[in-house]
């Protein structure tokens, strides 16, 4: 890791994704102020819709930041060398992607400016407070465990640190589908095995996103990725994308044996207009099959692919939740079981969702942020994994 | 004699710190004045500790009618002219604070208006 | 030595009079800490008994709310409703009724679980609050009730009830009109209803009038599957 030349962007290139990245955070600040100044009345949010938008970017963001994370535990929790060299990477992108997660979530706050009441009053039966915990815990957990990896002093530390982040995240992942599994009167969500399901969903969209900025990397810096190792981590996202879709499947299957979850699942699988467009062709075919083909088939296991699939399992994973989030929050409560029902307040309607542009912004805005962090990050310090050959003629 | 003379000092610089009249303060509207529940100084200074301690009291413990209540304050310091205690700038709030720059967060809940005023309001 | 005598004597004074003047003002505050009313205490249990057989064709409840509690009364989906008339018909047997839906005030509330500050939560006396000062708007508490009693505040108010108050970027539901129980009278809906089909009262009294009624007519909880023990119970459902 030590004998390497710092990793050098083309200048020009490296001020011009600065200067784009800061231009959309920017804009996602600027949304955040226009919420807080006239309330989310300018946003699609409305007393039967809760989370919007917002909440698909943040928490496609958080679960990423705990996936990617992955890649680090398989080199010094499980030893596999080959991984070793990449764990700095992974670290880093898990901090960036969890600061721009957590930005769009408390700017999406009602109240953005009582941060600290609620970094000081916590309510121990609530998720969201051990979240609080665990989610500054993960950031100091994998600075120190980053530590141990760049510090050759410290290199002793790497597998308790290692240890020390892994089960910490797995705990944070159970976390966030804790969020949604404590929901016991939603029948989208009460369910225990949506904590098993974020987690495989992590090892997903964690392994997807650092592929991505993996390749970025290597092919803004005149490089080429090893085959070998290339190929080994195209298989374990193919085996995750599977996962998560058995897991996907599963849960969808035991809702619709139950009579009182048939007229939900109809919603959110058939009738629902935009919830099963997405579920279906977002995250079924774009998200899981699509990267299943190229990854599987013999003749498109070429790297290009590979990075391909990644994406797409990224715009399925956007895609699925947002059908977890919202289809969840647009299917009306079912209060008076066996009755049909009307109200002034929604009761027994589909709830509508706009999406506004501020929204949108503000989710960017996130994304942003978290490559900012990744893009500085990669900059300044010495990420890019050793074991692999350089080219030898640059363009 | 010189660890005295060192203590005294610290004293005396600090002495600022409590005086509660300053350069250029303004002048307030305070609204029906006389008596307040407290003495002014000691109100400046420990105004929004009384308001911490006694609204988490009303909230949880359901005690009302202290004379510390927020409502009594507005119901004496509003404004004679609009019954209010923000929205001039001689506000009885609004004055000293836009003279700190400390932002006043109360009244984006609470109604900044006199009730009895609101309640003869709502009676015509 | 006497001098130094001296000088223990002046710097004992010193600190004592510093400990006695950053001491005071707390000793002054508990002093006068002590409000001129009692707090509530769990002795008391406030619920409500609703008889949708006796519910009219009307929507006094829902007026008589938003004029007591500085509601707007509008009907758009950012709108707070912390009281609705629902009306529901049976699939099966096709039979109409109607009741006012609002905050059911349970003993062991969902959205006091979830909150991540500890602003939703339950009175001594049973009844439901947010407390708005530790109210951050994170809206999990509306995630988790299964009523769909809370409402979030859209945009900037003003004019708010001097004895309501209620802000932006803040949680808010039914409060079982606390202002007005907490000086002795009932409920806005309550009173307001036509029939009486609201009846409100202390559920932890033998012989308050609604606890003698649960005990002889048959009522219900909404969802009473769920296990919360609702504070509001409903007849004829």
């Amino acid at each position: 890791m030590a004998n390497h030349s710092p990793m050098l962007f083309r200048t020009r290139l490296y001020y011009a994704l600065l200067a784009a990245g800061g231009l959309v955070a920017m804009m996602g600040l600027y949304a955040a102020h226009m919420m807080e100044e006239h309330g989310h009345i300018i946003t699609g949010m409305n007393n039967q819709i809760v989370w919007g938008m917002p909440h698909v970017f943040a928490i496609f963001m958080i679960v990423a930041a705990s996936g990617v994370l992955n890649i680090a535990s398989i080199g010094s929790v499980f030893g596999k060398a080959v991984y070793k060299g990449r764990a700095p990477l992974a670290g880093m992108l898990s901090i960036a992607l969890l600061a721009g997660g957590l930005t769009v979530l408390m700017l999406d706050l009602g109240r953005p400016d009582r941060i600290i009441v609620a970094a000081t009053n916590f309510n121990l039966t609530s998720v969201f407070a051990w979240n609080i915990v665990l989610y500054s815990g993960l950031f100091t957990f994998v600075a120190l465990y980053m530590w141990t990896l760049l510090e050759r002093r410290m290199n002793r530390w790497i597998k308790p640190a290692g240890l020390v982040v892994f089960t910490w995240r797995i705990i944070l992942t159970t976390g966030t589908g804790l969020i949604f599994a404590f929901l016991v009167a939603r029948q989208a969500y009460d369910s225990a095995i949506l904590p098993p399901m974020f987690l495989v969903m992590s090892f997903t969209w964690g392994l997807a996103v650092f592929h991505v900025v993996q390749s970025a990397m290597y092919t803004w810096n005149n490089r080429i990725q090893d085959p070998v190792i290339l190929n080994r981590m195209k298989v374990l996202l193919g085996i995750f994308v599977l996962g998560t879709l058995y897991l996907v499947a599963v849960y969808h299957m035991t809702n619709l044996y139950f009579a009182k979850q048939t007229a939900f699942e109809h919603f959110i699988l058939v009738s629902g207009g935009i919830y099963p467009w997405m579920f279906w062709a977002g995250y079924v075919v774009l998200g899981s099959l699509l990267p299943l083909l190229l990854i599987y088939h013999p003749s498109l296991g070429k790297p290009k692919f590979v990075v391909l699939a990644s994406m797409m399992v990224i715009l399925g994973g956007f895609a699925l939740l947002y059908v977890f989030i919202i289809g969840g929050q647009a299917f009306p409560l079912d209060i008076f079981p066996g009755y049909q029902v009307t109200s002034s307040f929604g009761d027994g309607q589909i709830g509508q969702y706009q999406p506004s542009l501020y929204e949108f912004l503000l989710g960017f805005g996130g994304l942003a942020i978290a490559f900012l962090i990744t893009t500085v990050g990669v900059h300044a310090l010495n990420f890019m994994p050793p074991q692999d050959k350089p080219r030898t003629e640059y363009k | 004699m010189l660890k005295l003379i060192a203590l005294l000092a610290t004293f005396l610089i600090c002495a600022p710190a409590g005086a509660t009249e300053s350069y250029g303060m303004p002048k307030l509207d305070i609204g029906k004045g006389g008596q307040c529940v407290a003495p002014t100084e000691w109100m400046r200074v420990n105004h929004m500790k009384v308001l911490f301690k006694q609204r988490d009291e009303t909230v949880h413990q359901g005690i009302r009618g202290s004379k510390y209540s927020l409502k009594n304050c507005v119901e004496c310091h509003a404004s004679l002219r609009d019954n209010s205690v923000i929205g001039r700038p001689d506000s009885f709030c609004e004055g000293c604070h836009r003279y700190e720059a400390v932002k006043i967060d109360c009244f984006e809940c609470h109604s900044s208006k006199r009730s009895t005023a609101l309640v003869q309001e709502e009676s015509k | 030595m006497s001098d130094m005598n001296e000088q223990r004597r002046q710097f004992l004074k010193t600190s004592v009079g510093a400990a006695a003047v950053a001491v005071a003002p707390g000793m002054l505050m508990f002093d006068m800490a002590r409000g001129d009313t009692e707090p509530v205490s769990s002795k008391v249990r406030w619920g409500m008994l609703i008889d949708t057989a006796n519910c009219a064709d009307c929507d006094k409840c829902v007026k008589a709310c938003n004029k007591e509690n500085g509601l707007s009364g509008g009907l758009s989906p950012t709108d707070s409703q912390w009281i609705r008339k629902v009306e529901l018909k049976d699939m099966r047997t096709e039979r109409s009724l109607a009741l006012p839906m609002m905050c059911q005030h349970c003993e062991e509330p969902p959205c006091v679980d979830v909150c991540p500050t500890g602003a939703s939560f339950k009175r001594a006396d049973g009844i439901v609050l947010v407390d708005k000062h530790l109210c951050i708007g994170c809206r999990y508490c509306m995630m988790a009730c299964p009523y769909k009693a809370r409402s979030f505040v859209h945009e900037p108010l003003h004019d708010q009830k001097p004895d309501v108050p209620r802000g932006k970027g803040t949680v808010e539901s039914c409060t079982m009109c606390v202002q007005r129980v907490d000086a002795g009278k009932i409920p806005a809906c309550a009173e307001a209803c036509p029939n009486k089909s609201i009846l409100f009262g202390n559920l932890n009294a033998p012989d308050s009038e609604i606890a003698k009624k649960i005990r002889t007519v048959a009522s219900t909880q909404i969802r009473a599957d769920l296990g919360l023990d609702t504070g509001i119970r409903y007849q004829g459902l």
